[in-house]
């Protein structure tokens, strides 16, 4: 074991950084990354051109092999892109087709679906969407059941799937339907590809807690499904295998790395707001408690980042198919809410520092960071739940890591 | 020591939240939230007939005559319902200044009207330093003829842009100490120089800039006496913030409640959530938190009501509360899952209520500096 | 960069696990804790004919030639089983005369370190409590071809069996108190040198060490006269890493006991570890010992191959102590009441983690040393770290009614 920075990523390092520092200087005003940002029609359209950007340079494939569009390149060159680029806090990358449809296509897939799916991927021309969670089935993922009917070189789909993020901007969804009426849980499940433009569809807004009414642009979504066609060919794994996939799937982007780099960019620009910030007479960055405090999210953030790069070396191992899905669930889920939580802690403290101002919206005279944290505080108690809520990934920790009986 | 509340005490709680339950549904809470007044005058009229603007203030002046704990009960049951409007600036924040250092001519011209819902005033304290200090006063008043001239700027005014009349705190003099020479002011809102920008905020409560900008005020409006105006600001704040750690207990109860009530209805894995252990734990914490709030809130405002020095109970109520409120909203939105998330639902309004509430009258930080100085350290 | 153990790493963790469950079971960790000497010389030799005491020294001084990196997983599996006994007081010291000792002195010690013949020790602290140099004032004064060393260590591990201490005093004084500091390699049988045994919780041989006109001869300075501070912090660094290795260790064992006992002991007709509520606990300690051991390796890999910084060094024993302190205490729990008796075994770990916190810099300490690499300025208002005095003499807190 050594942790020998890697010849060549320095300069690739480098490389990522000018470019991010450019991108970002463009960014709408308080930009978070966050998915009230990504709602705006400004936020997308900037999300969009910098996606454009990094697929014209093979940065979204790092690590693919070249035939499906990758470079090639090495575990080590992606890591690297990834700190770099969650540390800018920019867009670009679609998270539900980079982290979660891709490996699965590279570890499970067929190859005419390598070959469809995976380089307009790579070259960022299209975005994903997760249909999984119906109003029956959150954390019981299992009791989905949106029904898919074989016909021919078909399935027909009728249902309802909700918090759909993104699906009003997205290209194409994978989905997990119900194709047995015999099977029950997760034994009927399988595993769909479709595009979101098939006649049968109809999206609708469900806006989020950061308005106080419907007025707004929302990034969830509501889907329904009525007597969608879909190929057959599009269906990853076997029938009524889908349940598999979906677990494996599911661990792909767990590694919270993406998240404690957001978390130290926004603790620098928080402590540069400390600094430059006086109350009672002297900068805030002095007050003893809220040093104490910045210093303790610094040290959360330190010793995660040492965690999260093992979660991401055994997650490519899984996805270069060296070793089993299993093998990583528990660190992947144990790191999946320490982030949250760290994040959520981090964004209180955030909140916290800025006193009456942390009331202050973004279009708001007086709002300091425009109004950064106050979007923060709200967006804050969903990545504990979204995902897997921390309490199911709890429970795949006893379950799988320390073998505990399922209750 | 009767830890209870008397007959009429729970008659008033009981009325109370009938009324609100009635009159103010979640949907106009969040139609208000995006209103520029804030409130709206028919249920502004009700409360008045329901006697609750003059509820402490003594009956020769249109008022109930009852106490401040009873206030406070009325107050948590305002929280509970996330009532929107000036109810709090008015009665709270300016009652109490006239009460406590209005001339009786003073008293005479304003209470009854603000009894009869005629008045909407509030209390100008804060400027952009964000302090409940004295140190935090700099907004001038200079003496000119028979007349005041104010100058500056006040930050986090609440219902500055529909208040009839302001309580401007301002630098009459510059003293030994920063206690020394603040007197406050009582303006008229549309008096010239004075502009109000309305303040966009997390909970959607009306809170302002108002710039003074030569404001001309009579030397009669002076409310108690020049250059001695701090002490009444401090009895003002004390009652304000007890009353505030009231409306945020009165919500986070109200988050428990349905979070436990969710939590034995929606079925996930065959069963409701709430028979497993974890969640159990979850609405076992909030409890804990929701009472330790309460009987904490409680005592500061048993004490203040009977007029006993209560300078550390306060602040350990408003340190307290402040971090328990939000403790509670969170394991809410969490026992919730994704449903609670929505614009639709109603959890978030207790979740920013208590965002809202945390930093006002001072944080749980600024509160236990003061519990340490209250102990010598 | 490889994230996988190496198969000579894999091998060295599986020995050493072995060795030390069959050499060191927790029966003979209770004897040692009781017992005057705090280790086992029979022990300690088998380990040195293994080579562990030298596993990281140069081969021309009588090491194995293997890294830091691997003596830290050596580490790691003593704090896992438990081995009371100057190991790591004995390796820190013994890495710093590597480091920063003449060729000399690597030679006069090194061999003798790792043949096991010989045991060392840092004497840093004093009443002072402190990790700062301007806390230093134990003093050594030119006399001839010797410094004179006058003062009283406190804390001072292992300092009954030691054979060598090295001492850090203050040779003169500076506006920084950073200068005139040096280290001194003590003889502990030489005249003038007390040594009374500092009952502690974690039953691990600290020592008062009192030193009235202890002759030192000027070879053996450590480093530079006047320069010792770097020596200081060599030492901290690299005893701050270990002790991170060992307290990684300690929580892996109390996770494994932890989890082995809710699975066996039935209450209300059920394995207590059906219940949601502990499986939870025990996934968070499985989380918190997971960030704590991938932490450890790579700060330990970090300060063998010299390019830890001072915040890694700081967050990583700043981490580490609270992590160690929460997992026992949620092992405890996770026990009942059996967990909380002297004979269980949890006990060792819990006691252990409070009193390894306090080793080579407290929490607060740390956070004070990451605050300030992050830039973070005091106004100089710095109370907590002030001087403290003994608590009889402290009248403040007598007043407040406190009573210890």
């Amino acid at each position: 074991m050594d942790f020998e920075p890697i010849a060549g990523t320095e300069e690739l390092r480098k490389e990522f950084e000018d470019f991010f520092k450019e991108v970002m200087k463009d960014a709408p005003p308080g930009w978070a990354n966050s998915p009230d940002d990504l709602a705006t029609d400004e936020g997308w359209a900037f999300h969009q051109r910098i996606a454009r950007e990094l697929g014209k340079r093979g940065w979204l494939s790092l690590a693919w092999p070249k035939k499906y569009g990758g470079l090639g390149k090495s575990i080590f060159e992606q890591l690297t892109f990834n700190e770099v680029r969650a540390y800018y806090r920019a867009p670009g990358v679609d998270g539900f087709g980079l982290a979660m449809v891709a490996p699965t296509l590279l570890a499970m897939g067929t190859e005419e679906q390598r070959e469809e799916f995976l380089p307009p991927i790579a070259r960022g021309e299209v975005t994903w969407a997760q249909l999984w969670s119906e109003p029956e089935a959150g954390s019981d993922l299992a009791n989905v059941q949106t029904m898919a009917v074989r016909d021919g070189d078909y399935y027909i789909l009728n249902g309802q799937k909700v918090w759909t993020t993104g699906a009003h901007r997205a290209d194409w969804a994978f989905a997990v339907v119900r194709t047995s009426k015999e099977l029950t849980r997760s034994r009927g499940l399988s595993f769909l590809l479709f595009d979101l433009k098939s006649p049968g569809v109809e999206i609708r807004p469900l806006p989020t807690m950061s308005s106080h009414s419907r007025k707004v642009e929302a990034y969830f979504n509501e889907v329904f499904l009525d007597d969608v066609r879909v190929l057959v060919k599009n269906r990853v794994g076997e029938e009524n295998q889908g349940w598999a996939i979906t677990r494996a799937t599911m661990n792909f982007e767990r590694s919270g790395l993406a998240g404690l780099g957001g978390i130290r960019h926004s603790l620098d620009e928080l402590i540069e707001f400390c600094k430059e910030t006086r109350w009672r007479g002297k900068p805030l960055s002095e007050d003893p408690l809220i040093r104490y405090r910045l210093a303790e999210i610094a040290v959360g953030i330190t010793a995660g980042l040492a965690t999260a790069r093992h979660v991401l070396w055994g997650q490519h191992r899984v996805e270069m198919g060296e070793a089993p899905a299993m093998e990583m669930v528990p660190r992947a889920s144990s790191m999946k809410y320490y982030q949250t939580e760290l994040d959520q802690r981090f964004v209180y403290l955030g909140c916290q520092i800025m006193g009456l101002y942390g009331q202050l919206k973004r279009e708001s005279k007086w709002a300091p960071m425009a109004g950064k944290f106050e979007r923060l505080y709200q967006s804050a108690p969903g990545p504990n739940i979204y995902a897997g809520s921390t309490e199911i990934q709890k429970n795949l920790v006893a379950w799988i890591g320390l073998g505990l009986p399922r209750t | 020591m009767d830890l209870g509340f008397s007959e009429e005490q729970e008659m008033l709680r009981t009325t109370t939240r009938d009324f609100l339950t009635n009159e103010c549904p979640a949907e106009l809470v969040k139609e208000m939230a995006e209103d520029e007044k804030g409130y709206t005058p028919e249920l502004w009229r009700k409360m008045a007939e329901l006697g609750w603007m003059g509820l402490t203030f003594p009956e020769e002046f249109d008022g109930m005559g009852m106490t401040f704990l009873d206030l406070v009960i009325l107050l948590e049951e305002i929280g509970r319902a996330c009532l929107p409007g000036p109810f709090f600036s008015t009665v709270v924040l300016a009652g109490y200044a006239i009460l406590e250092a209005g001339s009786e001519e003073q008293k005479k011209e304003l209470l009854p009207k603000i009894s009869n819902g005629e008045l909407i005033l509030t209390l100008a304290l804060t400027e952009p330093s964000a302090s409940y200090e004295p140190s935090g006063i700099k907004v001038k008043a200079s003496p000119k003829n028979d007349d005041y001239v104010i100058n500056g700027t006040k930050l986090f005014v609440p219902d500055a842009n529909v208040a009839d009349y302001m309580i401007c705190v301002a630098r009459t003099k510059d003293g030994a100490s920063p206690e020394e020479g603040i007197t406050l002011f009582l303006v008229d809102a549309k008096s010239p120089g004075i502009s109000t920008t309305l303040l966009k905020t997390i909970a959607g409560d009306k809170q302002c800039e108002v710039i003074f900008d030569d404001v001309r005020v009579p030397k009669g409006n002076i409310l108690g006496e020049l250059d001695k105006g701090w002490p009444v600001v401090e009895k003002v704040l004390e009652k304000a913030t007890v009353g505030l750690c009231a409306q945020m207990v009165g919500g986070a109860q109200k988050a428990m409640e349905m979070s436990v009530d969710y939590a034995k209805e929606r079925i996930q894995f065959g069963r409701p959530i709430g028979s497993f252990q974890s969640i159990q734990n979850y609405c076992a914490d909030m409890v804990t938190d929701v009472d330790g709030s309460k009987y904490i809130t409680y005592e500061a405002a048993w004490k203040l009501s009977e007029g006993m020095p209560a300078a550390m109970e306060v602040s350990m109520a408003k340190a307290w509360t402040s971090e328990a409120c939000c403790r509670v909203t969170a394991l809410g939105h969490q026992i919730h899952g994704a449903i609670g998330f929505t614009v639709d639902h109603d959890l978030p309004l207790y979740f920013k209520q208590a965002k809202a509430g945390e930093a006002t009258f001072g944080n749980a930080d600024f509160h236990r500096e003061m519990v340490a100085k209250q102990l010598g350290l | 960069m490889n994230l996988d153990f190496i198969e000579e790493q894999e091998m060295l963790r599986t020995m050493a696990r072995d060795f030390l469950q069959t050499e060191c079971p927790k029966t003979l960790v209770r004897e040692l804790e009781e017992s005057d000497l705090g280790y086992s010389p029979e022990l300690w030799k088998k380990m040195a004919e293994l080579g562990w005491q030298g596993l990281a020294f140069p081969e021309e001084y009588g090491g194995t030639g293997m890294t830091f990196f691997e003596l830290a997983l050596l580490v790691e599996e003593m704090g896992r089983n438990i081995l009371p006994g100057p190991f790591i007081s004995t390796l820190v010291c013994g890495l710093t005369i590597l480091e920063a000792g003449s060729e000399e002195q690597k030679r006069e010690f090194l061999p003798k370190v790792a043949a096991g013949e010989m045991i060392l020790t840092l004497a840093l602290t004093e009443p002072s409590a402190s990790w700062k140099p301007e806390h230093i004032s134990v003093r050594a004064v030119a006399s001839n071809e010797e410094y004179v060393i006058n003062g009283t260590k406190l804390f001072v591990p292992d300092a009954h069996v030691a054979d060598y201490l090295l001492v850090v005093a203050r040779t003169e004084d500076s506006a920084k108190p950073e200068e005139g500091i040096t280290v001194f390699l003590v003889d502990a049988r030489s005249p003038g040198i007390q040594c009374e045994p500092q009952l502690t919780l974690g039953l691990d041989n600290k020592a008062e060490v009192v030193f009235k006109d202890v002759r030192v001869p000027k070879r053996n300075i450590l480093g530079k006269l006047n320069q010792g501070w770097k020596v200081v912090q060599i030492a901290m660094t690299k005893g701050t890493a270990l002790k991170i290795a060992e307290m990684s260790g300690g929580c892996q064992a109390s996770l494994e006991m932890a989890n082995a006992f809710v699975k066996e002991r039935v209450q209300y007709g059920r394995p207590i570890g059906t219940f949601q509520v502990l499986q939870h606990y025990l996934a968070d300690v499985w989380g918190k010992t997971d960030r704590t051991t991938h932490l450890a390796w790579e700060i330990c890999w970090k300060v063998g191959a010299g390019v830890a910084t001072p915040f890694e060094v700081a967050a990583a024993k700043a981490w580490t102590n609270e992590a160690y302190k929460w997992v026992t205490e949620r092992c405890v729990q996770c026990h009942g009441a059996i967990g909380t008796t002297r004979d269980h075994d949890m006990g060792l770990y819990y006691r252990r983690a409070k009193v390894a916190e306090l080793d080579y810099g407290d929490t607060d300490s740390q956070i004070e040393v990451v605050a300030q690499q992050m830039g973070l300025k005091t106004h100089g208002n710095d109370q907590r770290r002030g001087i403290r005095k003994p608590l009889a003499q402290n009248k403040e807190r007598r007043r407040c009614g406190l009573r210890f």
